[in-house]
């Protein structure tokens, strides 16, 4: 049997970007679409969030699949299959609203258009016409286009260079799709800020239902610290326990892409000296 | 018979330059001599009025008698048998409006310091070595314990004394409740948590952490599992805001985060350890009880300036006595008779000052306290680029979200005053999940009441309780 947190499977989806499979049964068997857990690699480690993306009750593994941005992201990298991460925690957040809208386009930017994978999988199962959108800023950083071609309805690309698809941003996509006189009853968007901001604004004048998955700094995850903490409709809201998902029209946006830049330097720092450490291994 | 009392025995301390920098313990304990002559200012008095003061009534006179005598494992002993984390209350219990505020000696004298010398006790026999509680035989019971505050390890260990199968369920990686991830290392060491973590597991009780209850595994599911009775102990862990305009700007900060942050994940040590914290030259605390003595302590540490904004008084304000001199002493000022109404930011978003309004008192609320009240158009601001956020915690729902538990009007949970059962049969909660937020002793005692509870309740004893109540 395996051991607490050990890492099952490991492989490297595009360049900086992987995905794990990790032995913990308790959240395997708990996990809901739109949930994510909290890790700590290791003793030194911070605590920091990811998206479930699959999970096995049977088998007891979860499903995670993250972009290396920082010493935290990176150090869980460097492990390898048959390692333990020290703590992983959940499955926490709110679980996405998942029933039958009718028309729905599913939006992913970056490492979202793997976040995006669960949401388009359930939508479907629950009866949705799913169009997918999936965008990143050059054709080898798109994740799981295979998968997500053969659960979509319809499946849109789109590339900040233009190397596969339509030259551009997802929200463009979206807009023209709008305009050609498409209609959804629920837009649902994952991926970078000012993606899912571009989204709301499209969105916002054909008053559609549309869907944020948020990514704040967050400590514990479960509403103790507050660092979590948005802004939405003029009130407070923790992440790790009010969402992470939101109505898109209602967050402030601007507020939260502050908060993220808190500690750029400190991350810098970190992140030199992990990197110091591997070169001088 | 005239006796003289000896003078005081002051509690020897790092002198305030040498722990500004630093998170080492302020306060550095009685040498023997000093417990000693200590002990000898008791009167042993017949009606002894600590005794009273004392939430878990440790036989105060006697533990002194025997430190006087050099009978220290004696003396452990007798605490020992009321409390079982003695190294963490004899530094951070607020003695002085509990045991030692009641000493006899206090009416015209100083009175005695009951807490230095029951850490004095508990610091030798940690020194010594621990003696090995009696245990009775095992009754097949299985018992899960929500939570590893105070409350939860007091309960887990009373009931594996009992013979109880025991399991503790803790959300974050490392157990201590507010021990480990809120009162900082110079106050209480981690090393006297961890040190206590490990004698409730040497009882043979179990520890879950990165556990959720509510989440991971539901209060349902756990009977399920076989546990035949829940202790719940999840304290009051959630920061309150002030909800005013500018609170979510860059460098505002929850006590609750930067404790956190500065305690739990070590960010004092950054960069040996990768979680970061962000101190400005100028900052400002928000509040006037212990959690925010604590949070402008650590922040000098780190290296700001710190100012402490509270709404009344010095005399009002709920931080032991203790640590309000210690963090005067270490050059915290305090701006006392304000209130903040809304923050101001740079154009990066990053707080640059606390406007505050000038406060009266008038008369008391319903807590006693004279009540602050705002005085018209006195606005002003002070700098600050970090703001901590310190004005009290609320109960966690996550447990006993879903669950036939009923709450109070304030989110603690409701339990019978005498066996601290709740809504929810087999189903028992003490600490500051029930008082809000308390004390450490005050958690313990009351947990240590409801294992008895629990123990009535696994042995079939239990009915007659609950039918004598109704
Ligand atoms: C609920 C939730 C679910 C998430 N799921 C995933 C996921 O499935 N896969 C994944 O790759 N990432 C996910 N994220 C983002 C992920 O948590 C961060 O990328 C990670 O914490 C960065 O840590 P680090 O130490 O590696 O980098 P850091 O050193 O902390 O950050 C480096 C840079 O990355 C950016 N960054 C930092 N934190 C975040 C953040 N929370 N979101 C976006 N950018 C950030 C900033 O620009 C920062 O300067 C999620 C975030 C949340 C809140
Ligand atoms: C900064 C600070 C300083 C303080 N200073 C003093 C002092 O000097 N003297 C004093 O006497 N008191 C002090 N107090 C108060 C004292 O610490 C508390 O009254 C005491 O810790 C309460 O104990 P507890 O066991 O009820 O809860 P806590 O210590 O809060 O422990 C609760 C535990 O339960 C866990 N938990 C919560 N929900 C769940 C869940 N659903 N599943 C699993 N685990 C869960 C939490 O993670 C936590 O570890 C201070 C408090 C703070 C915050
Ligand atoms: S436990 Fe606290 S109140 Fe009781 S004697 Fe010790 S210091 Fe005093
Ligand atoms: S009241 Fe003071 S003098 Fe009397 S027994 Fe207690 S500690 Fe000693
Ligand atoms: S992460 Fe701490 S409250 Fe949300």
């Amino acid at each position: 049997m395996p051991k607490r947190f050990e890492i099952l499977k490991k492989e490297v989806l595009a360049p900086g970007i992987k995905r794990m499979s990790i032995y913990a049964p308790l959240i395997a068997r708990k996990a809901k679409v739109g949930q994510f857990i909290i890790l700590r690699v290791d003793e030194y480690g911070e605590r920091f969030p990811l998206t479930l993306v699959e999970w096995n009750g049977n088998e007891g593994s979860i499903t995670i699949i993250f972009q290396e941005v920082g010493v935290s992201t990176k150090k869980l990298g460097l492990l390898k299959v048959g390692d333990c991460i020290s703590d992983v925690f959940g499955p926490l957040g709110k679980p996405s609203e998942i029933k039958k809208y009718g028309e729905v386009a599913v939006i992913g930017g970056g490492v979202g258009t793997a976040l995006m994978y669960p949401q388009v999988k359930a939508l479907k199962e629950a009866g949705n016409r799913v169009v997918s959108i999936l965008g990143a800023r050059t054709a080898e950083l798109l994740l799981l286009e295979d998968e997500l071609a053969e659960l979509s309805d319809e499946l849109y690309i789109s590339t900040d260079d233009g190397s596969k698809g339509y030259r551009g941003f997802t929200s463009d996509v979206l807009k023209k799709l709008l305009d050609e006189g498409r209609r959804f009853n629920y837009v649902f968007a994952v991926g970078p800020l000012p993606m899912m901001r571009a989204v709301a604004e499209v969105t916002r004048p054909y008053g559609i239902k549309t869907v944020v998955s948020l990514n704040p700094i967050m400590i514990d995850g479960t509403g103790m610290c507050g660092g979590c903490r948005v802004t939405v409709n003029g009130a407070v809201r923790f992440a790790c326990v009010d969402g992470p998902e939101f109505d898109a029209h209602k967050v402030d946006f601007h507020e939260l892409m502050n908060r993220l830049r808190t500690y750029v330097e400190e991350e810098q720092k970190v992140l030199c000296a992990l990197e110091e450490k591997i070169k001088g291994r | 018979m005239n006796k003289t009392i000896n003078p005081p025995q002051p509690m020897p301390k790092l002198k305030p330059e040498e722990r500004i920098r630093c998170f080492k313990e302020v306060a550095l304990g009685y040498s023997e001599e000093q417990a000693k002559a200590e002990a000898e200012r008791c009167l042993q008095c017949k009606v002894p009025r600590c005794v009273e003061g004392c939430p878990v009534n440790i036989d105060i006179p006697t533990f002194i008698r025997f430190i006087k005598e050099g009978r220290y494992r004696e003396a452990i002993k007798k605490i020992k048998e009321k409390n079982s984390l003695p190294a963490i209350c004899g530094r951070v219990c607020p003695q002085e409006n509990q045991c030692m505020g009641r000493c006899i000696l206090g009416i015209r004298n100083v009175p005695v310091n009951i807490g230095a010398l029951e850490r004095f006790a508990a610091d030798w026999e940690r020194a010594e070595g621990l003696t090995n509680p009696e245990k009775a035989p095992p009754t097949g019971k299985k018992v899960a314990v929500v939570g590893s505050g105070p409350a939860g390890l007091t309960a887990a260990a009373e009931l594996a004394k009992l013979g109880h199968e025991v399991t503790i369920f803790e959300a974050l990686h490392k157990p201590g409740g507010v021990l480990t991830y809120g009162i900082p290392e110079f106050r209480l060491p981690k090393e006297i948590v961890m040190d206590e973590v490990k004698y409730v597991e040497s009882l043979g009780v179990k520890i879950e952490r990165n556990i959720i209850i509510g989440k991971t595994i539901t209060i349902k599911e756990l009977f399920n599992m076989g546990f035949d009775a829940v202790f719940l102990g999840t304290g009051a862990g959630l920061p309150r805001f002030l909800n005013i305009p500018g609170e979510n700007l860059c460098g505002i900060y929850s006590a609750n985060e930067f404790l956190i942050r500065v305690n739990l994940m070590k960010a004092y040590r950054f960069p040996e350890y990768d979680t970061p914290i962000k101190v400005g030259r100028r900052v400002a605390v928000i509040g006037g009880g212990n959690v925010a003595m604590d949070a402008a302590r650590s922040a000098l540490r780190l290296g700001g300036e710190v100012t402490v904004i509270y709404r009344r008084t010095e005399k009002e304000m709920p931080a032991r006595r203790e640590e309000i001199e210690n963090a005067k002493e270490e050059g915290i000022r305090f701006l006392f008779l304000a209130s903040p109404i809304r923050f101001i930011g740079d154009e990066k978003g990053w707080v640059k000052e606390v406007e505050c309004i000038r406060m009266e008192l008038v008369e008391p609320d319903e807590t006693g306290r004279r009540r602050p009240k705002p005085i018209e158009n006195s606005e002003f601001k002070v700098a600050a680029d970090t703001v901590i956020v310190a004005i009290g915690q609320r109960p966690n729902p996550i447990a006993v979200y879903n669950e036939d538990i009923k709450l109070s009007k304030h989110g603690t949970i409701i339990v019978d005053p005498e066996t601290y059962e709740t809504s929810m049969k087999g189903v028992f909660a003490a600490g500051d999940i029930v008082t809000g937020n308390a004390t450490v002793i005050s958690a313990m005692g009351a947990a240590k009441i409801a294992a008895r509870s629990i123990h009535k309740f696994l042995m079939g004893e239990y009915q007659q309780i609950n039918n004598s109540r109704s």
